[in-house]
């Protein structure tokens, strides 16, 4: 770190940096909570009117799909965290 | 001996034999092996020893059994116990990582300064770990006593001797290693199964897309239609629709099992072993790549399974089997007691209808349906060997993981913590090999008298774990102002409110006859069940945390610049292990 990086610069920088992974956070959550509970749960009647294969869509979210929708977010969020580090320069000593 | 005793055999004792070999090779050598395997599990490793840790007798065993009877309503625990990943990614692992200590109480003490916190906190630890210990080392001993056909009590202390033996001399170390072997045990001895079946039932192998496509015998009928057909023509609710309980019930009890994952801490300990905050992250994912694995062949297990048990009994409409000809795995679970034929009508004919005056299925215990699956199926007899195994791997790495859990509160948080913070390295380590002896023997003794709740157990374990520990791990986080009053009242009343709800109708100390409520339904708050009850119990965690927070006092400033610390990976690692 140069000099010219006040402590006050620092600070802000990691302000932005802990607000950009928030929103993220919310943004995957959203996401989160919309097929599971959203699909799979509370709207699963309606759904359950479109069919994919013998699967009713509903029943699908609930059994399969939600899960593979995890999967996607947590890959998803690691990659996009990754590049937050990289911008805020905030990644481990190594 | 007959052929499939001896493939059992080679199986159970052969996967025993690499486990031994495995902790003997990686025995620890330091407390920070014996807690956090030294800091350097690769994420791809961890991923997948928390595949193992996480997936229990209850998962490998009961799960497919449950939704094979459920249908729709099992989906509860498909979601529940995988989306708790999703939080423990992005919301709790990395930063306890960064924060760098060996246990969960440990960290609760440091964020809420307060050693107080810290006690509480592995006070709720205890409870939750103890009350899920109880359903593993129940799942060994029958395991064992179906497949070794030694009784309950033999197999009960076999799998004690399994356990002490890597458990104590590896410690987080010589259990990492070996989940890896048993994750790969368990996954190979639950998918080859499905394949067969579902190759069987549709002409596709992977279980995934079985489950959604048509039957293999020409009628081009899709599984799912033809299976709630024969569900609902016997009266049994619609397989694809049916609800567990009301639709909030549902709600509550998928959000609770959520985030009893995310606060149960033999799950987040093994964030600790990684060597990095990126690689806490990613070692989640892989994690969930692991569990989804086997969550997402479940569903397929548990229907083809439900088929597969319907067609047996019932080949074609009014054309019911005649009990006299009944297969030879029919014979087999008739003799363990857990299934029961009862010929109501006194015709020779098994009749399995919804109506229970009429039903002479009397008894059809969920829990064989996937160990007696690949016998309905005619799977040759080393996939059920292998399926035993299985079982055994799936019990046997949990109940590892919850007893360093347990162990390492007591020796690390109350005994170094508290009471001798002058105990050397060497001594510790001693200490925490003679607490997990005492804990194993613990959960020995509950596994041999089970207090008479032991089915519900493991859901009830979640919802302590989701009253007490997530709320109080995620305002530590969050909140930079939240205080140590604020957070102790938070854990006290939502554990308080978790356990009273659940004593209330299931009886006080489970002791059956006391729940002054009643255990039935029209009595439960807004329909929701006990084993659901514990998102209500972080409610008013969260609820009473701020209203104390709001009433009181803020964290000190050195505590919130310790926060702003393990939120970026970047800088140091707070004073990690050095007290």
């Amino acid at each position: 770190m140069s000099d010219d990086n006040s402590e006050e610069k620092i600070l802000e920088n990691q302000n932005s940096y802990w607000q950009d992974n928030l929103r993220l956070i919310l943004t995957c959550l959203v996401i989160w909570f919309v097929v599971s509970f959203g699909f799979g749960l509370l709207l699963v009647d309606v759904l359950n009117e479109i069919r994919i294969g013998g699967y009713k869509l509903g029943f699908w979210f609930a059994q399969q799909g939600s899960i593979y929708t995890f999967l996607a977010l947590i890959f998803w969020y690691s990659k996009k965290m990754g590049e937050l580090d990289k911008k805020y320069n905030v990644e481990e000593d190594s | 001996m007959d052929e499939l005793r001896l493939y059992t055999y080679i199986a159970v004792f052969g996967t025993f034999g690499l486990y031994f070999a495995i902790a003997w090779w990686a025995r620890a050598g330091s407390t920070s092996d014996f807690y956090a395997a030294g800091g350097g599990v690769t994420p791809l490793q961890n991923g997948m020893a928390i595949g193992a840790d996480w997936m229990s007798a209850a998962s490998f065993i009961s799960m497919a059994g449950l939704i094979a009877f459920l249908g729709y309503g099992g989906s509860v625990f498909l979601m529940g116990w995988t989306g708790g990943y999703v939080l423990l990614a992005m919301c709790l692992a990395p930063y306890m990582r960064k924060h760098g200590k060996f246990t969960v109480p440990e960290f609760i003490g440091d964020r809420f300064y307060s050693q107080t916190a810290r006690t509480v906190a592995v006070i709720c630890l205890i409870l939750a770990s103890l009350t899920y210990i109880i359903g593993q080392m129940k799942g060994v001993g029958v395991a064992f006593s179906r497949f070794l056909e030694v009784d309950y009590d033999m197999g009960l202390y076999i799998g004690m001797g399994v356990v002490f033996v890597y458990s104590v001399l590896g410690g987080m170390k010589g259990i990492t290693y070996t989940q890896i072997a048993q994750y790969c045990v368990l996954i190979t001895a639950y998918t080859i199964p499905a394949i067969f079946i579902s190759l069987e039932l549709t002409g596709n192998p992977i279980p995934q897309l079985g489950l959604g496509s048509t039957l293999a015998d020409g009628s081009g009928v899709y599984l799912l239609d033809k299976l709630d057909m024969v569900v609902t023509d016997l009266g049994f609710k619609e397989y694809t629709t049916a609800k567990l309980g009301s639709g909030i019930n549902m709600f509550a009890y998928t959000m609770s099992l959520m985030i009893g994952t995310a606060g149960l801490p033999h799950v987040i300990m093994r964030f600790f072993t990684v060597p990095s905050v990126k690689a806490a992250r990613q070692s989640a994912g892989y994690a969930l790549v692991f569990i989804a694995l086997l969550y997402t062949v479940a569903p397929a297990v548990g229907a083809m399974a439900r088929f597969n048990l319907m067609n047996t009994i019932e080949p074609a409409a009014g054309e019911n089997l005649v009990y006299e000809e009944r297969p030879q795995w029919f014979k087999d679970w008739e003799r363990t007691g857990l299934l029961k034929f009862e010929d109501k009508n006194g015709d020779g004919k098994i009749q399995y209808v919804a109506d229970k005056e009429a039903n002479e299925m009397v008894k059809v215990d969920r829990d064989i349906m996937v160990l007696a699956n690949p016998s309905i199926a005619n799977l040759p007899n080393w996939v059920i060997a292998l399926v035993a195994a299985g079982g055994l791997a799936a019990a046997l790495s949990t109940a590892a993981g919850l007893l360093l859990a347990i162990s390492s509160a007591i020796s690390h948080d109350l005994m170094k913590g508290m009471l001798t913070p002058d105990m050397s390295e060497k001594n510790e380590l001693m200490a925490g090999r003679i607490t997990m002896t005492l804990s194993i023997l613990l959960a020995g003794y509950l596994g041999l008298n089970p207090p008479g709740f032991a089915a519900g157990t493991v859901a009830i374990a979640f919802g302590l774990a989701a009253s007490s520990i997530f709320p109080a791990l995620m305002m530590g986080i969050f909140s930079r102002n939240m205080s140590s009053k604020a957070a102790i009242y938070g854990m006290i009343s939502g554990i308080g409110v978790t356990l009273l709800y659940v004593f209330q109708h299931k009886g006080i100390m489970f002791i059956p006859g006391t729940s002054f409520l009643g255990g039935m339904e029209p009595n439960w708050f807004l329909g929701i069940s006990p084993n659901a009850f514990g998102v209500i119990g972080a409610l008013v965690n969260f609820g009473v945390a701020f209203i104390v927070l709001k009433s009181g006092e803020e964290a000190p400033q050195e505590i919130k610049e310790m926060v702003d610390n393990f939120r970026s990976p970047h800088g140091e690692v707070a004073a990690a292990h050095d007290h």
